[in-house]
């Protein structure tokens, strides 16, 4: 019993630390969207009658959805090929998933900026080439935003998956030839279905990282389309609307959290499968 | 017997790798129904011989033939062998049922066909009661027969074992050798095994080959191999041996006259040629008692021993023989080991074998 208190008084420190910088600010939050501007559900209401608030909703879940399709599509691709890569080639293909990571997500954002918009680089290019009459609208607009995002979040795709394939034993792949199975029913049978908790992890880690986007579809969104981070800074400090921007925040909290329950099980499914094991 | 009889023939086989022949020139034959074993050290190339069978490894040179068909160039799903690799390789993602459906469903048999296959082979290798549990909840030898089961289903006409046994404790190890053995002779199937201990080697094969740095040394069958080796690592791999060698003296017919220092051993068989080199099994030895007389005697004394159980592995140091290994039963030993004991060795002319030196290693 006393040793357990002395154990507790080492944690207090940091349990203080994140109440008070932490928990409580998310909690004073969540207070805000009962409390403003009136007591009541009042702003929770809107998210069942107010259009505005149900387009941002809907807008976010498809860009999310989007963007985290297309870069498990990208990213189990990319972890395929390292993942088959001599040692030495590994380290140079996890060196160039790994470099964007330590570019400022700002700059990233102004690259593609210029890379995308009527005059750049890629336009002219394909106009150059004759590829395309007019200018493609590539940014401030969905399509831009997805770019961005998309690029941003490939490497968060790429290693979860490669954690996974890396933990495939080769002596099962060849097994599956050694008992009749061509390269394409090994991939679909035995490959696919074991780094399926991989791509399980990185849905979930690069879903949950889109929704709270903020810099990427402010810049390259243009102030046209609204993600859910841009709307609630909009709330708060443009229109001083305290317990609407609350709520949106609180409801994404909240939908993080479950989403994180779901992944937490994800996680524990791969142990009872054995993989690696 | 041409190569076209055999099941799987091995036509002068060769695996490079930059300078390092890994196989070289390995021609041999397995008949139809038989258990051969590929025997070696690690290094010594028998598993890269397997997986050339196999289909996984591409030779440099030779060819691999199945029933008088050349197969060296088919892939290693279209060969229809069934594998049981080393550690099992089996699906961790798919039930012990699931597992040994496996080649069925790749090869498109249907629902029920498949399910009575399973069945079949689940019987077979005695696992009926687990069909729904995933292979991370089995022991190694439950896993072992899975492997075995996924290997048989199909009925392939070839089973290729990569050391099925290496990763199991020795009791089991014996048990599942003993099944195995009944297995082969069950279901009648050509086997083809690969392993480093020669224990497992002897009793489980019809034939053993033997490897060393990827040349097949000798092959025949187990008591052939044993009691007759070519060479110096034929008999120091399969058992232990003592080795005397000498100068020829005396020949005559169906014998002749060794002599090392003042000791002159009567031997069976024709010398090679002014020098011989013999084998001698410790077992083959006795302990003279006082008295008593054997074509070749050698004084000695016992400069280390080990009491083993059933027996006593005795170190004899001998003036012109060097240090002999002798064993004998510990049931009734005629003498109480004691290091510094003096002892008369005595063996018949036909107790030890000429063998001949090995070539250098490549």
């Amino acid at each position: 019993m006393r040793r357990d208190l002395g154990w507790w008084a080492l944690l207090a420190p940091a349990f203080l630390l994140m109440t008070a910088f932490y928990l409580a600010p998310i909690l004073q939050v969540l207070a805000i969207s009962f409390t403003e501007p009136t007591p009541g559900l009042g702003n929770y209401e809107r998210l069942l009658t107010n259009p505005a608030v149900q387009r941002v909703i809907g807008t976010t879940l498809r860009i999310c959805l989007i963007t985290t399709l297309i870069s498990l599509a990208l990213g189990y691709a990319l972890a395929y090929v390292i993942a088959l890569a001599s040692p030495r080639a590994r380290r140079w293909w996890l060196l160039g998933v790994l470099v964007p990571l330590w570019i400022s997500v700002l700059v990233r954002a102004f690259a593609w900026v210029t890379l995308l918009r009527r005059q750049g680089l890629v336009n002219q290019g394909l106009q150059s080439l004759g590829a395309i009459e007019a200018p493609l609208a590539l940014v401030w607009n969905e399509t831009g935003i997805v770019i961005g995002m998309v690029h941003y979040m490939v490497p968060y795709a790429v290693l979860p998956i490669l954690g996974a394939m890396r933990e495939i034993d080769p002596r099962v792949l060849a097994a599956a030839r050694g008992l009749g199975a061509s390269r394409g029913t090994v991939f679909f049978r035995v490959f696919l279905p074991l780094s399926a908790p991989g791509l399980a992890a990185a849905a979930m880690l690069v879903f949950i990282v889109t929704l709270g986007f903020y810099i990427t579809p402010a810049i390259l969104g243009g102030g046209k389309t609204l993600m859910a981070a841009e709307w609630i800074k909009l709330q708060i400090l443009d229109l001083v609307r305290w317990g609407l921007g609350a709520m949106l925040a609180s409801v994404m909290v909240v939908t993080i959290l479950v989403l994180l329950g779901i992944f937490s099980r994800v996680v524990n499914l791969r142990r009872l499968f054995g993989a690696g094991a | 017997m041409s190569a076209a009889a055999h099941a799987l023939a091995l036509h002068r086989l060769g695996k490079r790798y930059g300078a390092v022949a890994a196989v070289d020139d390995v021609s041999l034959g397995v008949e139809r129904g038989e258990f051969l074993t590929l025997l070696g050290p690690s290094g010594s190339g028998k598993t890269t011989i397997l997986m050339m069978i196999a289909g996984f490894t591409e030779p440099s040179s030779g060819a691999v033939r199945l029933d008088g068909r050349d197969i060296t160039g088919l892939p290693p799903e279209r060969r229809d062998f069934g594998m049981v690799f080393q550690g099992y390789a089996l699906f961790p993602h798919l039930t012990v049922a699931e597992n040994i459906a496996f080649p069925l469903r790749v090869r498109g048999l249907g629902r029920a066909a498949r399910e009575a296959k399973v069945r079949g082979a689940l019987d077979l290798v005695q696992l009926a009661g687990l069909a729904e549990r995933r292979p991370a909840q089995l022991s190694g030898g439950q896993q072992q027969r899975v492997a075995l089961a996924r290997a048989l289903v199909f009925d392939p006409n070839l089973l290729l074992l990569d050391e099925p046994l290496s990763a199991l404790d020795k009791k089991l190890r014996a048990e599942l050798q003993e099944e195995l053995r009944a297995l082969h002779r069950r279901i009648g199937r050509t086997f083809v095994n690969v392993t480093h201990d020669q224990e497992e080697a002897l009793s489980l094969s019809d034939k053993v080959a033997i490897l060393n740095h990827g040349r097949l040394i000798q092959i025949g069958q187990p008591a052939a191999l044993y009691e007759r080796p070519a060479t110096r690592f034929v008999a120091g791999f399969l058992g232990t041996s003592n080795f005397l060698a000498g100068a020829v003296m005396d020949v005559a017919e169906g014998g002749f006259t060794l002599a090392l220092g003042a000791t002159r051993l009567v031997q069976e068989g024709a010398p090679p040629g002014a020098r011989a080199l013999l084998s001698l099994r410790p077992e083959k030895i006795a302990l003279l008692a006082p008295g008593e007389r054997a074509t070749n005697e050698v004084a000695g004394h016992i400069a280390g021993w080990l009491y083993l159980g059933a027996g006593y592995a005795l170190q004899v140091a001998t003036a012109d023989c060097g240090e002999v290994r002798v064993t004998l039963p510990a049931w009734r030993a005629p003498i109480a080991p004691a290091t510094g004991l003096p002892v008369r060795l005595g063996w018949p002319a036909d107790a030890a074998v000429v063998v001949a030196e090995d070539a250098d290693a490549p």
